[in-house]
């Protein structure tokens, strides 16, 4: 089997490639950061002996992407699962000061995706197998002074997952949409919370069994799912009065 | 980009402790030279699993970069055994990916626990320095972010002074950012062990002298005793077991489920369980366990190399104050005995002391081990008392042209360092050439005086 982890750099992305590795899945790593990918894929090899290949991806240029599951293709065989781990937070401010700053946050966390998914979804129909795999966030449930335009670009990432997999079900294709709250990664170091933190490990284990077990909907760590229940709930001419 | 954040940090003796240290966790190489880059003027020093037990990872009003993340196996040859791997990676991980697959690090320390990155800053050492010296001995090259900001690779044809002064130089060189190390090939996961109850020093030493032939020595302790059973404990020798080896309970695990119990339900935050009473019931209880003679058996590598690790979190079992351990080295049998009697007599005997034969090989540097018999113990930290009976300790150690393991080490005085350490100014002389402007420090460098 092979799995494709695209945005493979990122802590839960590797974590992600260390379980299907260990399961003795192939792992194609692409990133926009190629001599890190190869780096993980040269330490995943190692750990799992398993084949493994990295490649140059970046989610904007969407017009690389054919070139690149065709790549997959040649090196480790058919896709299997695809991993949709890249993302760009961007800064809110930056965001709203500059829109060649919001862009890149949108066309990286949804233009990209939708580009690269409508290619990876042709492939799996055809074979009438294979599972998406999309990280998106819980920034995406509602919009929030902080970062809505990152949250926007990951909500119409989710909404475009669900429609996807509307369609993809028929075609024995599953698609498997994660909502992650506080991972300890780069972006939550330090950061005083009073919810806890999950592992990437953790997350991983986590992601990678609900996509074996056909779900559709993953919130992670899973408390996330009856806190982001009672955020949507706040009546908005509360919530806009919030500040979150 | 570098995110500084605000934390408690403290070594395994937990200490000292730093309330607000100030710490960067890179996840991969490059972040490490931008952590470097927004260091603002202040100095750095690495961290890895937080397993030396003093100050030497710690570090005051500067930057502690944590190398945990830094986990990439970047090459193995399978036929050589040579791993190439980033500084980050535990001990325990290429055991857990290795051992399966034949090979086995020549040079373990009583827990797997450590990074490979700390092993070579530390130039740790284990049961096997009579055969196999330090981990250094085993590891060829090093790649090294430096002061300047460059990344230098330097092994014993390249740069030897900067590689010399690495092994073993207390992360105080420069950022390790990953390494070359050998793993020996081994049959199975289990260990030949010959446990053997001694009943006092002159018998540990007959017996360490008989033992040659084991690629593994070392001897649990019972620093309690004095008079004709000074020095009782318990020698456990051991070798790789061959293929298709049965593994049996030993003498270790045993040691394992008695530390395991006593920890088990107390109160982790008071000082007043491990005490006298307490610690003199252990070492009883224990060296009871093992019948008197010799007894054989097929053990499990984890129990036999890391028992402790069985128990998470001993190091908190010594309350609020922390702990510190005293681990010397003395050529001379007289010094040990006049040691233990010290501590016999100060009544702050610990209830794990390990004792050991070194090979003969010196290291240079700052590196710990040389000839003679090392002894670790840890104590309780009570406060000025203790710190009196180290040193004497110290005064007993120079004396015989001994010294202090700096791994372990959180309170040695600047000069008593440089008469036992006599090649530090040598070290200090390539280290200073390539960090002429301190930009890594340590509590431990800045103590001792290391740094330009």
């Amino acid at each position: 089997m092979t799995v494709l982890i695209l945005g493979a750099t990122s802590p839960i992305a590797r974590a992600v490639a260390n379980e299907y590795a260990e399961l003795g899945h192939d792992i194609f790593l692409a990133a926009r950061d190629r001599d890190e990918a190869q780096r993980i894929a040269s330490d995943i090899a190692i750990r799992y002996e398993v084949r493994t290949t990295a490649a140059a991806f970046d989610a904007v240029q969407t017009g690389t992407h054919a070139e690149l599951l065709e790549h997959v293709e040649a090196a480790l065989g058919a896709i299997d699962v695809a991993v949709l781990a890249f993302g760009a937070m961007g800064e809110q401010e930056e965001s709203q000061d500059d829109f060649a700053s919001a862009r890149r946050v949108i066309d990286t966390n949804y233009t990209g995706a939708v580009s690269i998914c409508e290619l990876l979804a042709a492939a799996m129909v055809e074979r009438g197998r294979g599972t998406i795999i999309g990280i998106s966030s819980v920034a995406g449930e509602r919009g929030r002074k902080s970062n809505y335009v990152y949250g926007s670009a990951k909500g119409a990432f989710t909404l475009y997952l669900g429609g996807l997999r509307n369609r993809l079900t028929e075609h024995g294709v599953g698609v498997l949409t994660v909502k992650l709250g506080f991972v300890d990664t780069r972006m939550t170091f330090g950061m005083e919370t009073a919810i806890p933190v999950a592992s990437p490990e953790e997350a991983a284990r986590a992601i990678v069994g609900a996509a074996r077990n056909g779900r559709d909907v993953l919130y992670y760590p899973r408390f996330w799912r009856p806190i982001m229940g009672v955020i949507r709930a706040i009546p908005e001419r509360l919530f806009k009065k919030l500040s979150l | 980009m570098t995110n500084w954040v605000h934390r408690e940090l403290a070594g395994w003796g937990r200490f000292p402790v730093i309330e607000d240290a100030r710490v960067a966790r890179p996840e991969r190489i490059r972040e490490v030279v931008d952590a470097l880059r927004s260091r603002d003027g202040e100095p750095v020093i690495a961290h890895g699993l937080g397993r030396s037990y003093g100050d030497a990872a710690l570090l005051r009003d500067g930057g502690v970069i944590l190398s945990r993340r830094l986990d990439r196996m970047l090459s193995f040859d399978a036929e050589t055994g040579w791993l190439r791997c980033e500084s980050g990676v535990s001990l325990e991980e290429v055991i857990d990916t290795f051992l399966p697959r034949g090979f086995f690090p020549p040079v373990v320390p009583g827990t797997q626990y450590v990074t490979v990155g700390g092993a070579l800053g530390c130039n740790i050492h284990g049961k096997s320095h009579h055969t196999h010296g330090c981990f250094g001995d085993h590891v060829r090259r090093v790649e090294l972010l430096t002061a300047a900001g460059e990344i230098v690779i330097c092994d014993r044809d390249h740069e030897p002074e900067l590689f010399w002064a690495t092994v073993g130089g207390m992360g105080l060189t420069g950022f390790i950012l990953s390494l070359e190390m050998q793993l020996h090939p081994v049959e199975s996961c289990a260990i030949e062990m010959e446990s053997i109850r001694v009943e006092n020093l002159d018998e540990f030493f007959e017996v360490s002298a008989d033992s040659g032939e084991f690629t593994h020595t070392m001897s649990w302790i019972d620093c309690v005793q004095t008079g004709a059973s000074m020095g009782r404990g318990i020698y456990m020798r051991g070798r790789h077991a061959p293929a298709g080896s049965e593994i049996e309970k030993g003498a270790v695990d045993r040691l394992a489920e008695l530390v395991g119990q006593i920890v088990d339900g107390r109160d982790l935050a008071s000082n007043l369980w491990v005490n006298r009473v307490t610690m003199r019931l252990f070492n009883e209880a224990f060296f009871r366990k093992e019948p008197p003679g010799k007894r054989t058996s097929v053990v499990d590598y984890a129990p036999f190399f890391f028992p402790l690790d069985a128990v998470p979190n001993w190091n908190f079992l010594y309350g609020k104050r922390g702990f510190l351990q005293y681990q010397f080295v003395t050529p001379s049998e007289a010094a040990v005995r006049e040691c233990l009697d010290a501590i016999s007599k100060s009544g702050y005997a610990s209830f794990l002391a390990v004792i050991k034969e070194f090979g003969d090989q010196d290291h240079g540097g700052l590196s710990f081990p040389m000839g003679g018999t090392t002894l670790a113990l840890d104590f309780p930290n009570v406060g000025e008392e203790l710190f009196r009976l180290f040193d004497r300790l110290d005064e007993i150690v120079l004396a015989d042209g001994g010294r202090v393991y700096l791994g372990k080490d959180a309170r040695l005085s600047r000069d008593t360092f440089r008469r036992m350490y006599p090649e530090w100014e040598q070290w200090k002389a390539v280290r200073d050439r390539w960090d002429p402007d301190a930009v890594f420090q340590s509590e431990l460098s800045r103590r001792l005086e290391l740094c330009a």
